[in-house]
């Protein structure tokens, strides 16, 4: 049986780094990246809790989760390329006004 | 032998999330993502949740990292120039803020938790995890499962309208599509 307490602190690890590389990276597609490792942090969370509670609903969370974090990339790297097409460049630094 | 397994995993998850952060090319940070997902899904077997191993493997290292080194592949993104006295500073305060979120959440963590109580034995459990999570799909979270489909259309209809684009779309809407594919 894994404690519940490594999980969670292994959880946290990952969201922390996801966080850091959206505070730290240029890049829109890697900031995406820590978005994503963001939410599997939160996905390892609910799956830890649901093992030590006996319960499926986390598991039945993680699974919505996954299916909005889908979505979610495939809008997101829509509008990454769209804005590529626009300003020829995906350094967020760069893209920094409202009326392109 | 599970806690040597998940130490394991978890080293992998840990040093892989870094080598994501921390890596120039977006190729490699896309396939150290990949390692990652792979690695959780590891502990996800271990934590009886065999179903969502599964669809993490599927859908997250399979489905999402495709699309995400399609496009990656498709922009020819060189690798990151990242140099610079304004980018060092924010690196430095990125790191500070990621290091005082860590330090919040292990105050947290050692403030003392308890947890309610548990259950005897997962609901229907006995025919593995896989008939299980289904038979809760279909039954308590019926209606959250069928918006969830929608949600997957809705953003379906979303990526193909905004990849289009509206430069091309309005004066031939007949071949816009095709130019696009």
């Amino acid at each position: 049986m894994i404690p519940l307490s490594w999980l969670i602190a292994l959880s946290a690890v990952v969201f922390t780094i996801g966080v850091v590389g959206v505070l730290v990276r240029r890049n829109a597609l890697v900031i995406f990246m820590s978005v994503e490792l963001m939410l599997n942090a939160a996905n390892l969370a609910f799956v830890a809790f649901a093992n030590h509670m006996k319960s499926l609903d986390g598991q039945v969370f993680v699974f919505f989760v996954m299916t909005v974090a889908a979505a979610e990339v495939a809008i997101g790297l829509a509008i990454i390329v769209h804005l590529f097409r626009l300003r020829e460049t995906v350094f967020v630094d760069e893209i920094h006004l409202l009326k392109g | 032998m599970l806690v040597a397994l998940f130490v394991g995993f978890a080293a992998l998850l840990v040093v892989t999330s870094l080598m994501v952060v921390l890596h120039k090319n977006p190729v490699t940070s896309a396939l150290f993502l990949v390692l990652a997902f792979c690695s959780l899904a590891g502990i996800y077997l271990l934590l009886n949740a065999e179903f969502l191993g599964m669809v993490q493997i599927v859908v997250y290292a399979g489905a999402i990292m495709v699309l995400f080194l399609f496009v990656i592949m498709y922009l020819n993104l060189q690798h990151d120039v990242e140099t610079g006295v304004q980018i060092a500073v924010r690196r430095g305060v990125g790191w500070l803020a990621g290091a005082g979120l860590l330090l919040v959440g292990v105050t947290l963590l050692r403030r003392g938790w308890t947890l309610g109580p548990t259950n005897d034995a997962m609901a229907g459990a006995e025919h593995g995890n896989v008939a299980a999570i289904g038979r809760v799909l279909y039954s308590r979270y019926l209606f959250p499962f069928e918006i969830t489909s929608i949600l997957l259309l809705v953003a379906m209809v979303g990526v193909i309208i905004i990849a289009r684009g509206r430069g091309q779309a309005e004066p031939d809407v007949g071949t816009g599509a095709k130019e696009d594919a």
